[in-house]
């Protein structure tokens, strides 16, 4: 071959590079230029260096309970999508036994994830409502004698919207790591006298703990970034952090939600960083 | 052998069996409570979805909850050509044909970033670093980069320009990575046969890499077109004046309260629809054709 190896590598990068320097690197780089200029309060950038706009969001009691509520939302979507993936793939891997059954289940679980998110969404309307089906059956039975309020635009309209939404992205890894262990360990453990209860946790659980940090890292980076199913879904009653710098460009503030936006992506990337150490991902996905 | 010893001989097997999913015998407890779950989730994954496709059948007095009222296509012309509801079929024609550019676009470049890292290459670490930094970018705060980017340099935003770049930053990192998997099943030495045939690099690529890989580059394609014709959050601040689909429903939740939102959920799942069947259909019918050729040497 004539030419040299690094420059066939390189070749075949350079077309991901051309989008990922102008869409990725160069706008993040303006988010951060723009978060230390002032604003003519027209929509127009003052070329200048502050920190004002940082201040600003620092100390704003605000901010904190911005970050409270996203937090909040968070864990809460994590620890629900986390149990539901791990006992579904769990489900799928070890106990189904036909092996073309279980990838037809697995499918019949991706297939929402390829149609519209926000009809998904809304889809919890007619349901969850005042009126909905889960009020109305709930008074027909006689269990409550007035519409539950809290289903629809409420706090727990949201988790239900983000776990409906997002529990896929706890499956497939999980599950994909799952049908990677050597049923041998599994067999050997038993051997050995260890319980159902010994192989979860020390067989099971360790092994799928690649696939666990990588729907980690999926589902806290989206609800993290995410405004929309907080303010649909809350009625407008909970704010979320990226809602807010929403609010603050539809007014042309555009440094004061750039400053914003870079202290939620560094919080972001700190905590993709932290999961990552667990594990290595680029060992996980291309072996 | 006592009956007793018999017993106690076939325990151990016998509860062997019941931890590995065993394929003969009794099935656990944690099965039946397991498929319980399975089948709550797949129930709740789909009953909303189903309810609103039925809701959006009603009639002129539709409302947006259960009961039913009547049974017609009222909302779906409504949808089409009132006014109120915003320019829908501009925003479905406009988001098809970006959806098609972005999985014309994801396909080639993931295949060749893929290739790319199939060997280890300098600075490979930082692309895919910036790579898993793309995706996990909240979208809104991307979207502001390049829309004041564009503002910068005096370009005006649009669907096809910035919308497309910002929405290929979000399908070419998970193009990437599905290739990874895809490629995780390719055995090197089909190419090593090629190569010591004679084939040239370009003809290996054509004719042994390219075909292999065929229905994973399918998934890639739907994951692509899927992705962009739903994207949101990267599209909102990019887009320019004109609106896509996605931007449509936005508003569209904000504003209407009619069952035409929710004809507009049903014209739009089946379309996806349509495309993951297509999708799905092209890879079973490879991995068919494939298998029969197997057995027919």
């Amino acid at each position: 071959m004539t030419v040299s190896r690094p420059l066939v590598g390189w070749l075949y990068i350079s077309p991901l590079m051309l989008v990922l320097i102008p869409f990725f690197v160069l706008p993040i780089l303006v988010v951060l230029v723009a978060s230390v200029f002032e604003t003519d309060g027209f929509g127009g950038l003052i070329p200048t260096f502050t920190l004002a706009n940082y201040r600003n969001v620092l100390t704003s009691a605000l901010t904190f309970n911005l970050y409270y509520e996203t937090v909040k939302f968070t864990v809460l979507t994590w620890f629900f999508t986390l149990i539901l993936g791990f006992f579904i793939a769990y489900f799928l891997v070890f106990h189904v036994r036909n092996p073309l059954l279980a990838i037809g289940l697995f499918l019949i679980c991706t297939v929402p994830f390829w149609t519209s998110n926000i009809i998904r969404m809304i889809s919890w309307i007619p349901l969850l409502g005042k009126e909905g089906l889960i009020n109305s059956a709930l008074l027909r039975i006689g269990l409550i004698h007035e519409p539950l309020t809290f289903l629809l635009y409420s706090s727990f309209a949201v988790v239900v919207a983000y776990v409906h939404q997002l529990t896929i992205f706890m499956i497939v890894p999980i599950f994909n790591s799952m049908a990677r262990i050597d049923k041998r360990v599994v067999e050997a453990a038993v051997d050995a006298g260890a319980s159902r209860f010994d192989i979860m946790r020390l067989i099971v659980v360790p092994l799928s703990k690649s696939g666990i940090a990588l729907g980690s890292i999926f589902v806290a980076s989206i609800v993290m970034g995410d405004f929309f199913v907080t303010k649909v879904m809350s009625g407008g009653s909970s704010a979320s952090v990226v809602g807010a710098f929403y609010e603050d460009i539809s007014v042309l503030q555009y440094p004061s939600a750039a400053a914003s936006a870079v202290v939620l992506t560094v919080i972001l990337l700190a905590m993709v960083s932290l999961i990552l150490r667990t594990v290595d991902i680029r060992k996980e996905i291309t072996q | 052998m006592s009956a007793a010893q018999q017993a106690a001989a076939l325990a151990p097997a016998r509860a062997k069996q019941r931890a590995i999913s065993p394929s003969r015998g009794g099935r656990p407890w944690t099965f039946y409570l397991l498929a319980t779950l399975f089948t709550f989730y797949v129930v709740a994954l789909y009953g909303p979805m189903i309810c609103i496709y039925i809701l959006s059948f009603q009639d002129v007095r539709g409302g947006l909850v259960f009961p039913m009222k009547g049974l017609s296509l009222h909302w779906f012309v409504d949808l089409f050509t009132q006014v109120r509801t915003g320019d829908v079929k501009g925003a479905f024609d406009r988001s098809i044909k970006l959806a098609i550019l972005v999985t014309i676009i994801t396909v080639v470049v993931s295949f060749m970033a893929a290739m790319a890292f199939r060997r280890r290459f300098p600075g490979d670490n930082v692309v895919f670093s910036l790579m898993i930094g793309s995706l996990v970018a909240p979208g809104l705060v991307l979207g502001i980069g390049v829309g004041l980017l564009f503002n910068a340099l005096g370009i005006d935003t649009s669907w096809y320009g910035s919308a497309l770049g910002a929405q290929l930053s979000w399908t070419l990192p998970f193009g990437v990575l599905v290739m990874f998997a895809v490629m995780s099943r390719f055995n090197p030495a089909w190419e090593e046969a090629a190569r010591d045939l004679g084939a040239t690099p370009w003809q290996i690529i054509r004719l042994v890499i390219i075909p292999v890989l065929a229905p994973g580059l399918v998934a890639v394609a739907l994951f692509g077109f899927t992705l962009s014709y739903d994207e949101f959050a990267r599209t909102l601040q990019t887009a320019g004046p004109q609106n896509t689909l996605p931007l449509e429903i936005w508003s569209m939740t904000l504003n209407v309260t009619s069952p035409s939102l929710y004809a507009l959920g049903t014209v739009t799942t089946i379309i996806s629809f349509i495309i993951i069947g297509t999708a799905l259909g092209a890879i079973v019918l490879m991995q068919k054709r494939r298998g029969a050729r197997v057995g027919g040497h």
